[in-house]
Formats: structure tokens, C-alpha cells, sequence
């Protein structure tokens, strides 16, 4: 599914990763986790393709493809999705319409037929009461005026509408109240069907008790120092990240 | 990212073509002998003749304004020719049968067939191309209603009463530079008259075409509504590409009598020159509106064409409880200019406007809002709401807003509220990483932008104006 080797990415002046490896397979869940200014959120947009981060050694390949080398809508419609830890507002623009435009690039990708506006509204309808959110929100203007938790689970439901191939969520937990995080862990798990890929980052334990990993990463300072399976999470939930850059050190 | 939105705001103007009509076009050049020229031409009567002889010699005494925030080199009346017609119009058509096929074809080409069961359902049309009116669709449907939609050529000749007594009664001849030499010269327009208490059974619409080379076009309109009526008016324009600049100096007066309405919409899309800033429509024009009791005029535009425009769509709240609304949307881009805003007259009591306008500017382009709201002394209760909103696509362009408030009654509320943002790289972002191209990006998030304005225009051009929005900020980003 997608294969990073030896990832140096910088923004502005100053190198953030160095020398990441990872590789996830179809139907993986890898959890990343990491002090703050890790690097955690800068991978997601490297891999997204976020102008002002730069690629100056390494490769990714997505699917058999060089993900490097394709345009961001290229890589959204080839099925990355990326769940962003600070969700911005577009006054104006109804959810809908955005979703309902979303949805036809990707469907036009996949050489899918255009959904009806009437077809559309009904499964955007569906897909918001599975992350309760109530219809309303659909008319609203894109994140307009949404709490931060509403943000969030606006993204899932983006998530679910897109039905993407590799979905990186970043902090989709933090700011959530219990409910909502089962929510979303609830909306992940549905989407978990043996070849979906997901790179969740989270700082929390508690999201990998409902979303259970694969595999867990530890990145710090720009690289992984450390990789284990889902009880790494624990021994981090307990110990914090002191020991690792030790150990790296 | 701010490149990509640039590159975005390039693309063709699609009305751009130039259609090859044989025209009677007039010599440059404007003198009393010329005024004379166009009101024989026009076969009016003495006393037109005489209103516009009164319009010239004041115009003669006139400056032409330069306090608006626009720049461009001085124009040459006497280089301009002040007449021009398709010469199969020289017999005047009886029906749409006997109208030049190619004139026809070019209404087509821009998107309005004329053919009454081809055009927009429940929409009629008055085509104007240069100094005439070329056919008027839905006549006969209209005159059931009692309304009365042609060229206000043909209403000096057939209703004579009603045009001396509303023409310039808003807008009088001296009102200013444009205005007198409209009221000198002008060709051509529309004219509606709604009886008392009807609803007009459909939509209005002039279309204004400039198609011939160095010619102005002074076009007047004239709308009388009567006591509790309704009409939605909606005009649009379009001009072939030229290398030189073109003059568009127009005249609409709205007359709404008690309880009456008026809806007025404009999608102007005069031809705003080149990448260069080669070419382009000067677009200078006077539209003002006298509101009497309870009546109720809205303006509503959508300003995307014109290399320069000034325009300040007014309401003169005479009668109490009377209603003044106006909603715009002025984009520019390249080196287009645009002054815009509005003027509310407060005068009757509890007299009430809104004003929302937005300013979108991309390019190298410059856009301002000039509003003025003047509350006068007797207005007791009256009431302002005002926002002006600039989005800026790119950090070469500019917006400035100069609101003017003038209250003489210590009753009156004014709101005013202003916001200044950008495109930002996150929404664009945002928009890419769902799925969508750099363009659809842009033109979303500005009709976003637009919203509030979009829906009061009618449905059907609700959808025009987004998709002109989306052609006029093509090249934008890239
Ligand atoms: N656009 C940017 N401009 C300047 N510095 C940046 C930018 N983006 C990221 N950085 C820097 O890169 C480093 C990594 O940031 P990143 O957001 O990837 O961390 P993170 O691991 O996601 O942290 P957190 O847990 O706080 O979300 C930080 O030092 C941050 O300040
Ligand atoms: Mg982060």
C-alpha cells in the first residue's frame, strides 16, 4: 500500500524528517505516536503533498505509484485521505456542496458515474447520523462555526463519503468527549475491511483501546525510534518518551 | 500557493467575439448638431428634442469627476461616435420573422435565444445592440397583464404622458458629468411601466450588446411601478474584445409609487481587456431609485466585466416605511478597477437599507466601495445595516472601502460592520486534498464568498453569476 524510504523532508530551512522509513500493508492499522514537534503532522502533509514542505531525498510509493511525484488532488482522488488535526472554515460554501464535489472527483477517478444530487443527499444524510452529527450541519457553510469536536467528526464523515484506500487521521481523537471518540473509533473500525490501510496519530492510549493497532511507531525528532506492536502503546502510556530518546541517544 | 491562485484568474472572455453587421454608424465626434442628429434619427418629438438640447449645453459646462478611486488615461468625447446601427434595422421589424438572422445569431452565441419558445421560461427579453433595441420577446403575454416592456424609443412615440413625467425626475439631466451626456445622446433602452396593484407574470431582462468599433453606448432605462405593484427587472451586458477602450455611459431611473416593488438585478460583463490591461469597457453609469411609502426598491449586481467602473446604484427613501436594499458582488482582475457602492437617502420615517457588498480582488486589480448613507432630519426611526466584505486572491491586488454616514435625526441606528480576508493557502489545501483541481477550488470558496448576494438574485441567474464568477477568475490559480 505505501512504502517510504528514507524520507528527508524539510519546511522553510530546517530539516524535520530524517531518514524515515515505513511500510504499511493493505489492512494495517500503524499508530504513530511522539513528542510534540515530532514531525507526526509534518509526514501526514509531506505525504499529502502541502505546499511548503519539501521532499529533498527519499521516495514513496502509493500503491505502485510515485506518490511523490503526483499533484495533491492526484494523490486525494488516488485514495489518500488525510483527517486534519486543525480543520479550517470556509464561510459560504455548504458542507454539502463541498462533500457532493469531493465525492464526484473521486468518483470520476475511479471512472464511477456521477451520484445524483438527490442520490447524494441521502447517503450524505446517512453518513452523518453515523457520526452524530445532525443534518443541519450538512447546510451549514464547510466547519462554519463548528465546536472543535463537531470539526472533527465532520471529518470522518469526509472520510466515510470518500471511501479513501489509505487514511492518515491526525489527532482525530484530541478535543473529543468519550462519546465522540467512540464515535469516530466506532466510524474507523466500520472502514477496517482487511484492505483499507490506516496511519493513525494520537497521543492518547485510550483511542487504541477502541481502534486496536497493527503496529505502533514511535517518531521522534524526525525519525522512528521505535516499533513494536499495540502493547508499545502501554509501556509509553507509563513511561513517556524520556526513555526512548535515551536510547536513541 | 499564492502563484497558483493567480494563475488561476486567466482566461478568455467568451463574449468576446465581434459580429460582422453592415452599421449606420455616425462620424466621430459630438456637437449640438449631433444631439439634433440622433432625436431626428429617432423621429421624436420637439419636446425630447429639446430635453436633450437642455442636457447638452449643461454637460458642456461640466468637468468630468475625479474623485473616485480609478485611473485611466482621459477620454476623448469628440473621438467617439455617438450613433451606430445594424442597417437591417433601418425598417424597423414588425416581428422577430422579419429581424437580421445574424443578429439573431449572435444573441445565441451569447446564450439568449430570442425565439420565444427557445428563451429562458417565464423571462422576457429586450436586446439592445449598440444604439437600438432589436426585438422585444413576450410582448403580446405582457400587454394582457397591461404591462408595458419596449424600447423607450418607442415609448416617447406611443406614451408620451408617462415618459415626460417620469423621464429625469429621478436622475434630472444635471445630476452629473455621465449623467447629462446620457441624457444628451442616449440612444436607446428599455422602458416598463406596471399598472397599479399587478404582479408582472415574469421576469424582465434588457440585454446590452456594444458590437461596432469607437462607438459609446448611452443606454436609458426607465421603470415605473404604481402603487402596489411588483416587477423583477434583470439586465446584462457583454462586448466583443477590443484593443481600445470603449465608453458605456448609461441612465436607469426606478420609479416605485406606494407599496410598489422593485427587483433590479444586473450581471455586468462588459469586456474588462486583456492580462495587459489593453482594452476594456469604461463603464460609467447613474442608476438611481425613488422609493415612495411603504415601496421597496433592491438592487442587486454582480460586476465582473469593464476595465473601469463607477457605479453607485442609489435609493431615495421618500416615503415613510419605504425599503432600500442593495447586494453586490464586484470582482476584478488583471488591471481592472472597479468604485462601487451605493447611496441610501433617508428621508420619509422609519425608512430602512441594507446594504451588503462584497469585493473580490485578484490580479493587479484595484476595487473599492464608496457608500453613502445620509439620514435626514425628519427620517425619525430610520435605520442602516451596512457590511462590506474584501476577499483578496493573491497579494498584488487591493480593496479599500469608504463608507460616508450623515445623520441629522439622533433616532436613526447605523450598523456598519467590514471584514478584510484572503483566499487562504489552508482553505485551498483543504479543498485539494478532497479531491478538487486548483480552480474549482477557487471559484468555490468565492462563491462562498458571494452567497449572501447570490440569493437574491433569480434562480436562473443565481446560477449564471456563480459560473461567470468561475470564467472571470479562470487563470487565477494554476
Ligand atoms: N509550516 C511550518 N513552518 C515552520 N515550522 C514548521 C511548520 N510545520 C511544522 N513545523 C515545525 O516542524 C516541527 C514538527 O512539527 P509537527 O507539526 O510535524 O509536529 P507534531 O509531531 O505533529 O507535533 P504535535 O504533537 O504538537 O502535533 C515543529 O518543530 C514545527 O514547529
Ligand atoms: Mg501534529
Amino acid at each position: 500500500m505505501l512504502d517510504i524510504r528514507n524520507l528527508n523532508a524539510r519546511v522553510e530551512e530546517t530539516e524535520i524528517l530524517r531518514n524515515l522509513s515505513l511500510s504499511i500493508k493493505p489492512g494495517e492499522v500503524h499508530a504513530i505516536m511522539g513528542p510534540n514537534g515530532a514531525g507526526k503532522s509534518t509526514l501526514g502533509n509531506v505525504l499529502s503533498g502541502r505546499p511548503g514542505y519539501e521532499v529533498t531525498s527519499g521516495s514513496v510509493e502509493f500503491n505502485g505509484k510515485d506518490l511523490l511525484d503526483m499533484e495533491i488532488e492526484e494523490r486525494a482522488r488516488a485514495g489518500l485521505f488525510l483527517a486534519f488535526q486543525y480543520p479550517v472554515e470556509i464561510p459560504g460554501v455548504s458542507n454539502m456542496e463541498f462533500l457532493k464535489a469531493a465525492v464526484d472527483a473521486r468518483r470520476k477517478h475511479l471512472d464511477l458515474p456521477e451520484l445524483s444530487s438527490f442520490d447524494f443527499m441521502k447517503i450524505a444524510r446517512e453518513t452523518s447520523k453515523r457520526v452524530s452529527l445532525d443534518a443541519a450541519f450538512l447546510k451549514r457553510g464547510v466547519n462554519e462555526g463548528f465546536s472543535g469536536g463537531e470539526k472533527k467528526r465532520n471529518e470522518i464523515m469526509q472520510m466515510m463519503l470518500l471511501e479513501p484506500n489509505l487514511c492518515i487521521l491526525d489527532e482525530t481523537d484530541s478535543g473529543l468527549d468519550i462519546d465522540a471518540l467512540q464515535v469516530v473509533a466506532e466510524g474507523v473500525n466500520a472502514m477496517r475491511d482487511g484492505k483499507r490501510s490506516f496511519i493513525v496519530v494520537t497521543h492518547y492510549q485510550r483511542l487504541l483501546d477502541f481502534i486496536v493497532p497493527d503496529h505502533v511507531h514511535v517518531l521522534a525528532a524526525g525519525r522512528i525510534v521505535k516499533s513494536g506492536g499495540k502493547e508499545l502503546a502501554l509501556e509509553l502510556e507509563a513511561k513517556g518518551y524520556g526513555w526512548l530518546e535515551d536510547e536513541v541517544a | 500557493m499564492t502563484e497558483q491562485v493567480e494563475s488561476l484568474i486567466r482566461k478568455d472572455y467568451a463574449a468576446g467575439f465581434h459580429t460582422s453587421i453592415e452599421s449606420d454608424t455616425l462620424k466621430p465626434g459630438l456637437d449640438e448638431e449631433v444631439v439634433r442628429f440622433i432625436s431626428a434619427k429617432k423621429e421624436e418629438p420637439q419636446w425630447m428634442l429639446d430635453w436633450r438640447l437642455k442636457a447638452f449645453r449643461a454637460w458642456q459646462e461640466m468637468e468630468e469627476p475625479e474623485w473616485a478611486h480609478v485611473h485611466y488615461p482621459d477620454i476623448n468625447f469628440q473621438a467617439l461616435s455617438y450613433y451606430s446601427a445594424p442597417k437591417s434595422m433601418a425598417d424597423k421589424p414588425k416581428s422577430l420573422d422579419e429581424v437580421d438572422p445574424e443578429l439573431l445569431e449572435m444573441y445565441e452565441k451569447l446564450g439568449i435565444p430570442l425565439h420565444e419558445q427557445e428563451a429562458l421560461a417565464g423571462v422576457a427579453v429586450d436586446a439592445v445592440i449598440d444604439s437600438v433595441s432589436v426585438v422585444t420577446t413576450y410582448r403580446a403575454k405582457l400587454e394582457e397583464a397591461g404591462v408595458i416592456f419596449c424600447p423607450i424609443s418607442e415609448a416617447i412615440a406611443r406614451f408620451p404622458d408617462l415618459v415626460q413625467r417620469y423621464l429625469g425626475s429621478v436622475v434630472p439631466q444635471r445630476d452629473n458629468f455621465y449623467a447629462a451626456l446620457n441624457s444628451a445622446v442616449f440612444s436607446d433602452g428599455s422602458f416598463v411601466y406596471i399598472p397599479k396593484g399587478v404582479r408582472c407574470p415574469m421576469e424582465l431582462s434588457t440585454y446590452f450588446r456594444i458590437n461596432e468599433m469607437n462607438t459609446g453606448q448611452f443606454e436609458r432605462t426607465l421603470i415605473v411601478a404604481e402603487e402596489g405593484s411588483y416587477v423583477s427587472y434583470l439586465e446584462g451586458c457583454t462586448a466583443p474584445m477590443r484593443d481600445e477602450n470603449q465608453l458605456h455611459a448609461a441612465v436607469v431611473e426606478l420609479v416605485a409609487l406606494d407599496d410598489a416593488q422593485i427587483k433590479y438585478s444586473t450581471v455586468q460583463n462588459w469586456y474588462p481587456g486583456d492580462k495587459e490591461g489593453k482594452g476594456g469597457i469604461y463603464n460609467f453609469v447613474t442608476k438611481r431609485g425613488i422609493c415612495h411609502r411603504n415601496a421597496r426598491i433592491s438592487w442587486t449586481q454582480v460586476e465582473t466585466g469593464s476595465a473601469v467602473t463607477w457605479k453607485y446604484p442609489s435609493c431615495i427613501l421618500k416615503g415613510d416605511n419605504s425599503v432600500g436594499e442593495f447586494y453586490s458582488v464586484a470582482l476584478t482582475n488583471n488591471f481592472q478597477q472597479a468604485d462601487t457602492g451605493t447611496k441610501m437617502i433617508h428621508i420619509g420615517k422609519n425608512t430602512s437599507s441594507t446594504i451588503i457588498a462584497k469585493g473580490i480582488s485578484a490580479g493587479q486589480s484595484n476595487s473599492a466601495y464608496r457608500g453613502l448613507v445620509r439620514i435626514n432630519a425628519g427620517a425619525s426611526g430610520a435605520r442602516n445595516f451596512t457590511q462590506c466584505d474584501s476577499l483578496l486572491i493573491g497579494d498584488r491586488c487591493g480593496a479599500h472601502t469608504f463608507p460616508y454616514i450623515e445623520s441629522k435625526n439622533s433616532s436613526a441606528v447605523i450598523e456598519h460592520e467590514a471584514t478584510t480576508s484572503k483566499v487562504s493557502d489552508d482553505q485551498m489545501f483543504l479543498c485539494q486534498q478532497r479531491g478538487l483541481d486548483a480552480e474549482k477550488a477557487v471559484s468555490m470558496i468565492v462563491n462562498g464568498f458571494c452567497r449572501e448576494v447570490f440569493k437574491e438574485l433569480p434562480m436562473e441567474f443565481a446560477v449564471e453569476a456563480g459560473k461567470l464568477l468561475e470564467v472571470s477568475l479562470e487563470g487565477s490559480v494554476g
